[in-house]
This record gives structure tokens, sequence and C-alpha cells, in this order.
């Protein structure tokens, strides 16, 4: 019963299709809200394998990093989304190519 | 396993909807739906804070800050569009990349065995979630987050800290747009219309 009933190489799989699932969001999407939340899929794939691995090896810290992951999570959130309402408050049309301000 | 199974098509399906979603609404509900499936599956991995977290972090904070910037862009003038999708041509080495490193950790990880301890760090066993004092509840996982890392505890206190001073330097008190502008004054000439003509009747 203290062993994992799911081997460990299934949760790593699924994280990483998850992952890869948002990182296709953020390259072929272009509204920003939704390039948002592809950013939020990668985290919480992360964080699965965070709790996956606290469970396979019975301890805490995989958990304490999850909940820090959360929280860093919550405040890209409400940043990113304070510059998508300024940036485009103004704007009818929203595409993040044409957010170039800070270009070199 | 089965559960596993399920939940894994559950978040895969919602996580691809989320991406391919015409509109940004349908995106928010299909990534609540894939919320709530990782919620389901931390249950199944004893993290039983970390699924009440998930839900009332993601599911009740994040996605309603979503709905909200949603709703606050499309009551604009005009509903706001945005440019076609785009396929960069580092789409396709990245596939590639993808297929390679996925095969790679899962073929390492099968053959790998990993020996579950019978306490953990702090002290606890394994036991089922919703019972005290087990791997993953709450008073286990605050002996955890209070003790040994107590210093990260405080460092997330300044991160939440910055993250609402940057949001409040953002998008705080601004100027109104020329649209609004124009927009404000086109309802109070109506409504002062509307007046009027109540007056004359």
């Amino acid at each position: 019963m203290n062993a994992m009933t799911v081997p460990i190489a299934n949760y790593v799989a699924l994280s990483s299709v998850i992952f890869f699932i948002g990182v296709a969001g953020v390259l072929v999407r272009r509204n920003p809200l939704i390039m948002l939340m592809s950013i939020e899929l990668m985290f919480n794939a992360a964080n699965l394998l965070f709790v996956a691995f606290a469970r396979a090896w019975l301890h805490n810290a995989g958990h304490v990093f999850a909940f820090l992951v959360i929280t860093v999570a919550a405040s890209e959130a409400a940043i990113a989304l304070a510059i998508v309402v300024a940036v485009f408050r103004t704007a009818a049309h929203v595409d993040v190519d044409d957010v170039a301000l800070m270009k070199g | 396993m089965i559960l596993f199974w399920a939940l894994a098509i559950v978040l895969l399906a919602s996580a691809a909807w989320c991406i391919t979603a015409k509109r940004p609404v349908y995106s928010v509900v299909a990534l609540l739906l894939n919320f709530a499936a990782l919620a389901a599956m931390y249950l199944t991995l004893n993290a039983e804070f970390l699924a009440v977290m998930q839900v009332i972090v993601y599911s009740g904070a994040i996605l309603m800050l979503f709905l909200f910037v949603i709703a606050l862009l499309s009551s604009g003038v005009a509903p706001f569009s945005v440019g076609p999708n785009r396929v960069p041509h580092i789409v396709y080495p990245t596939i590639v990349l993808v297929l390679v490193t996925l095969g790679s950790l899962t073929w390492a990880l099968a053959r790998t065995t990993i020996t579950t301890p019978v306490s953990s760090p702090s002290g606890s066993t394994f036991g089922p979630p919703g019972t005290a004092d087990v791997f993953g509840s709450v008073a286990d996982f605050g002996k955890a987050l209070f003790t040994t890392n107590l210093l990260a505890f405080e460092i997330t206190a300044l991160i939440l800290l910055v993250a609402v001073i940057g949001v409040i330097l953002l998008a705080g008190d601004q100027p109104a747009s020329e649209p609004t502008k124009r927009r404000a004054e086109e309802v109070r000439r109506e409504m002062r219309e509307a007046i009027l003509r109540e007056g004359d009747r």
C-alpha cells in the first residue's frame, strides 16, 4: 500500500505532454490572454511532477515547492494581466506582435 | 490506475481545447476543467492540501482574474480582434525535440524503481487522505512549510508584495483614452436628449 500504484513514468509522460501543449499555445496563438493561459498550463505540468515525485519519495519538499509555484503563478498572472489591460485598453486590436516598445 | 487514465484523458483534452479555442472565454472554461482534473489527481497522490489550494487559487482567483480581463477588454467600443495564428519555423524542430525528450525521459524512468520510504522527513507516514497527520495533510504540510522551509515562505510573502505594488503601478489611475472619452460624451448627450424629451411630454 505504501508504494505507488501508478508508475512514476506515467506521470512524467503526462506532465511533459501537458507542458508541451502549453509551449505550443505560447508559440502559435497570438491572443495574449490565451498565451497567458498556456503559461499557466506549463506551471501546472511542473506542479504535477513535484507532487508525483513527492509521493514517490514520501518527501514534503515537493509539496512546499508546488505551493511556492502556485504563489508565483498567481503573482505572474496578476502582473501579466495588468500589463495586458494597460497596453490594450486603448486599442481595438489586440496583437502581441505590436507590442515592441522595449525592442532595442 | 483506471482513475489515472481517466484523469489523464480529461487533462489532455482540456489542455488541447484551451489552446485551440477560438474565443478566450472557452479557453477559460477548458482551463477550469483542467484545473479541476488536476486537483483530483493531486488527491490521488495524497496531496490533499495542495488539491484544495489548486481549487481556491487557480480556479477561484486566477481564472476569475482572466474572466474579468476578458470582460474588460471586450466591453470597449468594439470587441477586440487579434491577428491570425502563426506557425513559426521553429515549431517543427521543437516537435522533434519534444518527441526525443519525452521518449528518453519515459524510457529512463521506466527502467528505474523508486523505493518509497516508510515515513517522510517530517515524520508523517502514508495514509488515506482525510485522516489527520498523514503524509500531505494540512498538519504535515504546515510543519514542513513553517520549519524547514520558513525562509522560502517569507520570500513568497515578499514576491506577493512586489506583485501587488506592480499591479497598482501598472493598472492604476490613468487618463481615459480617446475612444472612451468619445463614448462617454455620446452617452451623456443621449441621456440629456432623453431627459429633454421626458420634459416635453
